[in-house]
């Protein structure tokens, strides 16, 4: 047993956990060691399909409350899983501190050693480094966090009934999207802090006192009344929000306290996830180069052999395979294969540039280190900036992009095609259709009204008139409603000229 | 690092979530598994696959629509466009390029999914029961269950009553007067006290004289003593259980076709699952007939052909004979179904309508008779059996009658019959 003694990996390996472990170590060797990546301590935890088709259907997390959404979403993906229509993927890892990596018993040797590198040290590395992840995800507290919804839900579960639950969760979800918050909230200063700035104020009045100012006129219009009152409606309410679930915790005026933690829970995950969507494209581009870098440097170090490195290069490939616009299997771009293709050029661009490349990227064509130039776009940058400042000609070229405009209604026009006119076009609409914000409808409350009959006012802002979808609208508004507990309307005003083109009303259903 | 075998974890993590999809979907889910039985047979109900529109399970979220607005597309391997170029419009609904987000899940209408066997028998069967069942007599076999029963000083250490036997421990001590711990240790501080300050040797003599004294008290004296121990008392109550048997007689002679004969098992075999999966107790007497009856064992009632002629009472007779041997009517439920084509032969008629009045129906919750014809409907006029029956029914008698000459019919009719709502059942019966 000469290939357990070095050992080697060949192809069709069945592994074991000794195995794994000493695999664990030759590429956490090259990770940390040769890559310098930086990653947290890994568990990683081997499970079967149907463990792994859970863990699926309760998006990923291994704690999950209970949702009928789930278990729809475990029907369909079993009912695909064993027509044979999809297969499973080969890990699910997940973004805490120890990072919790799942990989399945299916696996060869060369898969798990594929997956291994992939997840727990490409994943690990950059959800450890991404500043998107370490501003708004806490990886230490998740599965603390996940261990007391589950448990808070099935608790009101059981006190107040679980359809009771159902329907504060259904709408929650329904608004999932719009429990977001994208720019860190101003910190609400403290009553002290208040009385104190109210002391300085009038100390500072006294100061300055001039009895000259008193002839002034100073009575405000009734226009002026009106707005300073809705101002400081606005101020108090904390309008506008964009943060629908957090407004509605915050002030919806009927929820009970355990609807508003449901909704505070909710909430959480989406905040959770949201870098996750962000960074979807980078997050998978610099797993799959770590791996292929991994892969690679196991195979000239001979500790895997031919076999089994063909094996990985089979798997790799149709990972990375990018089907053109008019094939049959094109469905948008492929995150693994435009993030892989972009980070290996950039490791080109480092290493081998041309004269384009310097005129595009001076300030690291031919620096040489081309990990550092990654690590530093790993952790600095989301998919979309991450397009604007790295999409090299050449990759364009390589990929054959062009822009085409659509103005829903006529013929389609092809507007950018990859020459030297039309890279920077193409570079900035490929880098917008990775912008959240711009692909999410902008949507915020504006206003309560207050006097009579605390209608809920929301607002979408229509960009290049593209509106919001009619029928889930509506069914949308109707979970709104139900939590806000009075009317609620969404008014769609035309961002340039600010007309309004659609209003869409709800009202709860009567209790 | 640290490498962990999660496999062995107790599966279905997701039941719960499965059971809440279900009742969630759980009208679209059984209409689903009504027509999928139509289609299929019951008791093999394929790979339970089932598609149920989406309504109830739409899972609506503010998105842009996708048909209107004006747009930017990159899209990956251009082969012949220039700038400039027009292409003309791809058909409504996606199609190149318009992949933006748009369409996802909210076109899927119908929603496909698996399941399982018993899901799917359990939907199938549901609110279905056995019409006054009544609780005849009280059989001990099975159906005891453990009551508590107040306390005992014996038992095992599992059923040990902390709170009793703690306060049994604390009013012994109380009337021994064990002294306390801070007692003790109280006496021990003045002795302390006193030994430093060496100036009391009387007090101190007579302090250690009763510490010891307390302390030979404390030990004499156990904290928790056997007769303080009390165990929880269970005591097995016996629960009524409903005994009931269920008589299935089929018609086997040669006038019924094969389509009938057909029809007739699916009747039964609905009727067995029905039975043995909802009702422990329930026993299943086989009788089939021709000329002659035979009580017969689930394999050769389902399965073995025979033929002859057609004499209904002999059926009865048979029947009426395994009762008075086995299932004494004063302590069972008693219930029938009868599958026949309704022909009988001419001189039996009166005779089978006798023995059913007189023997059978003062017996019975409940009779089920069930008429298979032929699958065009042709002899389609009353028979000789049928008007028999109706007759008795027209008197009140608990007799429900039914026909049938498709398979599809089989389930609605079966449920008619059985349907746990009564008002349903004598609407139509």
């Amino acid at each position: 047993m000469g290939e357990v003694l070095d050992g080697r990996i060949s192809s069709g390996t069945d592994w074991d956990f000794d195995r794994l472990r000493r695999i664990y170590g030759h590429i956490e060797q090259i990770a940390l060691g040769e890559m310098g990546l930086d990653v947290y301590p890994n568990q990683i935890e081997v499970i079967t399909a149907e463990q792994m088709l859970d863990a699926y259907s309760s998006i990923g997390m291994p704690l999950m409350y209970r949702h009928w959404s789930f278990g729809k979403r475990f029907a369909r993906d079993e009912a695909l899983y064993r027509h044979g229509l999809r297969s499973l993927a080969y890990e699910i890892v997940i973004n805490s501190d120890p990072c919790i990596c799942y990989i399945m018993e299916e696996n060869t040797m060369a898969m798990q050693a594929l997956v291994l590198a992939h997840a727990a040290f490409g994943h690990n590395h950059f959800f450890k480094s991404n500043n998107l992840f370490r501003q708004w995800t806490d990886a230490g507290g998740i599965l603390d966090y996940m261990e007391f919804a589950k448990g808070y839900v099935a608790r009101c579960e059981e006190q107040y009934g679980e359809a009771a639950v159902e329907r504060v969760l259904d709408a929650a979800h329904a608004l999932m999207n719009q429990g977001v918050s994208r720019y860190p909230r101003r910190k609400v200063p403290s009553l002290q802090d208040e009385a104190k700035r109210a002391a300085e104020r009038r100390a500072e009045q006294e100061r300055s006192f001039n009895d000259l100012w008193r002839t002034l006129p100073l009575k405000p219009t009734a226009g002026e009344r009106s707005t300073a009152a809705v101002a400081e409606r606005h101020r108090l309410l904390g309008l506008p929000e964009e943060n629908v679930l957090y407004f509605l915790e915050k002030t919806a005026p009927l929820l009970k306290p355990w609807e508003r933690e449901i909704l505070r829970i909710v909430r959480h995950i989406a905040q959770y996830f949201y870098p996750q969507k962000q960074t979807r494209m980078m997050n998978e581009g610099c797993a799959t180069f770590v791996h292929y870098q991994i892969m690679n440097r196991l195979h000239e170090t001979r500790r895997l052999d031919d076999g089994a490195m063909l094996e990985f290069l089979h798997s790799h490939t149709s990972v990375v395979f990018q089907p053109a616009f008019d094939d049959r299997r094109y469905s948008d771009f492929n995150p693994y294969a435009l993030g892989f293709a972009m980070m290996q050029d950039i490791k080109r661009i480092c290493e081998t540039p041309e004269e384009e490349d310097r005129v595009w990227f001076p300030d690291f064509a031919g620096r040489g280190d081309a990990l550092g130039v990654l690590r530093e776009a790993w952790s600095n940058y989301r998919d979309e900036s991450f397009i604007r400042q790295y999409l090299s000609p050449a990759l364009i070229r390589k990929f054959k992009l062009f822009s085409v405009f659509d103005d829903g209604e006529s013929d389609l026009l092809v507007n950018a095609i990859h020459n030297e006119r039309g890279y920077r076009a193409i570079r900035a609409s490929l880098a917008d259709t990775f912008d959240l914000v711009r692909q999410e409808p902008e949507i915020e409350i504006v206003d309560v009204d207050l006097e009579r009959d605390r209608r809920l006012m929301l607002r979408h802002r229509v960009h290049s008139g593209i509106t919001l979808e009619a029928r889930d609208t509506e069914a949308v508004l109707r979970h709104l409603a139900e939590l806000w507990g009075y009317e609620v309307r969404l008014v769609e005003v035309d961002a340039t000229s600010d007309r309004v083109l659609k209003t869409f009303d709800a009202a709860p259903a009567a209790r | 690092m640290n490498i962990v075998d999660r496999r062995l974890n107790p599966q279905g993590k997701s039941l719960a979530n499965r059971q809440r999809f279900i009742r969630r979907a759980r009208k679209q889910i059984l209409d689903a598994v009504r027509e999928a039985s139509a289609k299929q047979g019951v008791t093999d109900p394929g790979d339970g696959q089932i598609g149920i529109k989406t309504d109830t399970l739409r899972e609506p979220q503010l998105h842009h629509s996708s048909g209107v607005g004006e747009r930017h597309h990159v899209v990956p391997g251009n082969k012949e466009y220039v700038e400039g170029d027009r292409i003309a419009r791809p058909p409504a609904g996606g199609g190149e390029g318009g992949s933006g987000g748009a369409g996802d899940g909210d076109s899927q209408d119908v929603f496909q999914f698996v399941l399982t066997r018993e899901e799917f028998i359990d939907l199938f069967l549901e609110d279905l029961e056995l019409p006054d069942m009544l609780r005849k007599q009280l059989r001990q076999s099975e159906s005891s269950t453990p009551m508590r029963a107040g306390f005992s000083i014996s038992g095992s250490p599992a059923n040990l009553n902390i709170v009793r036997t703690m306060r049994n421990s604390l009013s012994r001590r109380l009337a021994l007067k064990r002294p306390s711990r801070d007692e003790l240790s109280l006496r021990q501080a003045q002795i302390d006290g006193l030994e430093e300050s060496a100036e009391q040797p009387d007090a101190l003599l007579r302090l250690r004289e009763e510490l010891d004294e307390r302390q030979r008290r404390s030990r004499r004296i156990p904290f928790i003593d056997p007769v303080d121990i009390r165990y929880n008392r269970f005591q097995q109550v016996p629960r009524p259980v409903a005994s009931a048997v269920m008589f299935c007689l089929m018609d086997v002679s040669g006038s019924m076709t094969a389509h009938m004969k057909d029809l007739a098992k699916r009747f039964y075999k609905l009727l067995y699952l029905f039975l043995t999966r909802r009702y422990r107790q329930v026993e299943v007497v086989f009788i089939r007939h021709t000329h002659l009856a035979r009580e017969v064992d689930e394999e050769s009632f389902f399965n073995s052909t025979e033929s002859g002629g057609t004499v209904v009472s002999t059926a009865f007779a048979e029947m009426q004979r395994v009762l008075a041997e086995r299932y004494p009517p004063e302590r069972w439920n008693v219930y029938a179904a009868q599958a026949s084509d309704g022909d009988n032969m001419p001189g039996d008629n009166a005779h089978a309508v006798h023995l059913l009045q007189s023997a059978i129906l003062p017996v019975c919750q409940y009779f089920a008779y069930l008429e298979v014809a032929e699958e065009d409907g042709r002899h389609w006029g009353q028979t000789e059996l049928w008007r028999a029956y109706h007759r008795l029914a027209e008197a009140g008698q608990p007799l429900a009658m039914r026909k049938v000459n498709h398979r599809s019919q089989i389930y609605p009719v079966f449920r008619q019959l059985f349907a746990r709502d009564r008002a349903v059942r004598e609407e139509i019966g």
